[in-house]
């Protein structure tokens, strides 16, 4: 808008005054341009594919030309030159899958939220350990302390072959086994050694291994992550174009000591500090837009930078989330689980997407793909309800992003609330923790029995299950913030600015175009009205009497 | 036929361009404001903004010339002759009555006119204009200590004066014909040119 060389000329008039306004305009445009950072904090390491610029190669180290039997193994020859690396991973969440919210003090992380998904980990580990950065996490007596219980692979591989497989609890197979059960297909082995010899830098594929298919499949959960990342064209994501920026993950989620930055349980959602400067030694989060484009990014577009006050990026930018190949799944209802066929055998019925709509294990699903998030105030806040907490209703908000208008640190941001009914102890008044996986006869996806499973799952949890279960509408959001659009896709003005726009649920802000003060618009278009049929009829007495004259 | 030249060059110029672009404001203003679609949001935006701009140049140089030119007397309002003129539209006008007010070179506006003009000039160009900056310059709120303002009622202001400006539109364009044929102001603010008798 505003900026206007060109549209001066077509306006056309006024040739002496162009030059006066050009002049104001062009120092709006200047002070804009000012504050556009260098493409700096871009691409480290741009092909992952590619073969390493590591100063050193792991094939030539003695250390690691064993046969290994085992991923601690590995691990223990990986600490013998990296000594402090198992120690830095301790203090992850990826490691602990627990994080205390210093301001809600809430006891975060994998292993205390309930999510409305595959609903907790706990009594589950054998199965949720597959994406554990750890070997050996089958129940609570898993030792967090051990060096060599730490994972180094998974993050370091570069062969692609090596995988966790779920139920060994964190481990790959180190024999040959049928993967997936019943599927008639054999995994081998899994080459340790050639693993060993070929680490590298982390990627979109080692990252993916599991943030791809969180919620128990490929774009399944956050709905702005999954396999068409690995290789993105430019309309999916203009930072990870594998033919443009070819960003990696790493490139935002910058480390350090392993701590990986860019959090969903205390996401920054503003930052008004805007661009952060390399060798900064500010504590800020480095995973952010800001972080790189600064508060006022927009060049040609003055007026565009008027909105980073109360909209993130993410919400003009991201026009829709599962943008990929893929759809991503938008509910998930567990109440229907358990039905079973004649022969009492298992139920899959798969819809046109090769996806599954309903399962035995799970119950009905639905998937959705070029999704238009809702849109939610956020100040970076997010209160979970956890176990244990007591929650009424048929309803329940399994969390809530905190934010309004009112706060200056809030900002309008795109989520996608994933919607599903899970169970809930009726009599404990909590969302219910069930067994789901596992050999043993109180499993639900062995023996289909809620009441068992929900024991066994609220026993784990140190609660005595009231036997008294029923089935809850939950709600998760979950923020959109990957698969950034070229700027040519990103929302036009009216998606907005008018009545029933995107930002329809949100009311508390006056925006041009679609509010206006209804009494205003009544009393002036009544008195221009009238103001001109008073001149109208004056006009008409004179005619009409300058006739008769 | 006599006639005297009362608007020159300049102010003709001034007259006609800033009448162009103040239409051409409501047009996209009411559109952003979301009365109608004609142009798209956006364009609509673009456009509003230029012309704005446009009119903060066109102002630069018309008060430069009213400054120089001594013209801004024109506008000191005056209560004389008032009461005649009112009386004059209401009844005279249409029983062909001499026009109260003689037109001359020193005092080319009618005294309702100083008035009308100046109510324009003091309040709803005030309004529209700092309103309008406020809106150009939303980013700056904070750097000029005017954090506390809402965008809310900055736009109930500007939307008010173009209201009011709507309103002055019509009362204007329809007394351009009142003159001593209808087209004789018209004529004047084309040509320089009044007849006045």
């Amino acid at each position: 808008m505003s900026i206007p060389r060109t549209q001066f000329l077509a306006v056309g008039v006024l040739s002496m005054l162009f030059l006066l306004t050009g002049i104001a305009n062009a120092k709006v445009e200047e002070s804009k341009a000012a504050v556009k950072v260098p493409a700096a904090v871009a691409a480290t390491d741009k092909k992952p594919a590619e073969k390493s610029k590591s100063t050193a190669d792991h094939s030539k180290f003695k250390e690691l030309d064993k046969n290994f039997k085992t991923g601690p193994d590995v691990t223990k020859a990986c600490l013998e030159c990296h000594t402090e690396a198992a120690k830095q991973v301790h203090k992850t969440k990826h490691w602990n899958w627990e994080w205390v919210n210093p301001q809600t003090k809430q006891k975060l992380g994998k292993k205390n939220v309930i999510n409305n998904f595959c609903t907790s980990v706990e009594s589950n580990q054998t199965f949720c350990s597959a994406c554990h950065v750890g070997y050996g996490w089958s129940d609570d007596s898993f030792d967090f302390t051990k060096e060599e219980n730490v994972d180094c692979i998974v993050c370091h591989d570069t062969t692609g072959k090596y995988k966790k497989i779920p139920g060994l609890s964190g481990h790959p197979n180190y024999k040959s086994m049928e993967w997936p059960p019943h599927s008639g297909k054999f995994r081998p082995a899994v080459d340790l050694k050639k693993i060993a010899q070929n680490v590298g830098k982390t990627s979109r594929q080692t990252c993916g291994s599991c943030h791809f298919f969180g919620g128990g499949g490929n774009a399944v959960k956050h709905g702005d992550l999954d396999t068409s990342l690995i290789n993105p064209g430019h309309a999916l994501d203009i930072h990870m174009e594998t033919k443009g920026l070819n960003m990696t993950c790493g490139d935002c989620h910058l480390s350090d000591s392993h701590e990986v930055s860019g959090s969903r349980y205390a996401p920054t959602a503003s930052d008004e500090k805007g661009a952060l400067i390399r060798g900064s030694q500010d504590e800020r989060n480095p995973t952010t837009c800001v972080a790189c484009h600064g508060n006022e990014p927009h060049v040609t577009e003055a007026k565009l930078n008027h909105h980073t006050d109360k909209i993130a990026c993410q919400t003009c930018h991201i026009p829709a989330f599962a943008r990929g190949d893929l759809h991503t799944k938008m509910t998930w209802d567990w109440s229907t689980a358990g039905k079973l066929d004649d022969k009492g055998h298992r139920i899959r019925t798969k819809g046109s997407e090769g996806r599954d709509l309903y399962d035995s294990k799970k119950g009905n699903f639905t998937y959705e793909r070029f999704v238009i998030p809702e849109y939610v105030w956020f100040n970076g806040h997010v209160r979970f309800t956890l176990f244990g907490e007591k929650v009424e209703g048929d309803k329940v908000k399994i969390n809530e992003f905190m934010g309004s208008a009112d706060d200056p640190n809030s900002r309008i941001w795109p989520v996608k609330v994933f919607r599903g009914k899970q169970p809930y102890d009726v009599d404990n008044e909590t969302l219910a923790v069930f067994h789901t996986a596992g050999k043993d006869d109180a499993a639900f996806w062995g023996n289909y029995d809620w009441d068992k499973a929900l024991a066994a799952g609220m026993k784990a949890m140190g609660v005595e299950y009231s036997g008294n279960m029923k089935f809850v509408e939950t709600e998760m959001s979950w923020p959109i913030t990957h698969m950034v659009a070229p700027k040519e896709d990103a929302l036009s003005c009216d998606q907005c600015h008018k009545e029933g726009g995107r930002l329809h649920a949100i009311q508390d802000i006056y925006m041009p175009g679609r509010n206006n003060t209804p009494i205003i618009d009544k009393i002036g278009w009544t008195l221009a009205l009238l103001t001109l049929i008073g001149v109208l009829i004056h006009g008409a007495i004179r005619v009409f009497t300058s006739k008769r004259g | 036929m006599e006639r005297i030249y009362i608007f020159k060059r300049f102010e003709r110029f001034w007259h006609w361009s800033q009448a162009a672009l103040i239409l051409f404001l409501m047009l996209t203003g009411f559109e952003i404001h979301g009365t109608y679609k004609f142009f798209g949001y956006e364009t609509a935006v673009g456009y509003h903004t230029t012309a704005a701009w446009t009119l903060v140049g066109l102002w630069v140089f018309a008060v430069f010339w009213h400054f120089t030119t001594g013209e801004w007397k024109q506008y000191i309002p005056t209560m004389d002759k008032v009461d005649a003129m009112i009386k004059y539209y209401l009844t005279g006008i249409f029983s062909d009555a001499p026009h109260p007010f003689k037109q001359t070179r020193l005092t080319k506006h009618n005294p309702l006119q100083r008035l009308a003009y100046l109510f324009v000039l003091v309040i709803v160009n005030p309004i529209i204009w700092t309103t309008g900056w406020f809106y150009l310059f939303y980013n700056s709120w904070k750097d000029w200590g005017v954090g506390w303002l809402s965008l809310e009622w900055v736009a109930f202001f500007h939307v008010i004066a173009a209201f009011m400006m709507l309103l002055f539109v019509i009362a204007h364009v329809y007394l351009t014909t009142a003159g001593h044929t209808p087209t004789s102001h018209i004529k004047a603010m084309i040509t320089g040119w009044e007849e006045t008798h």
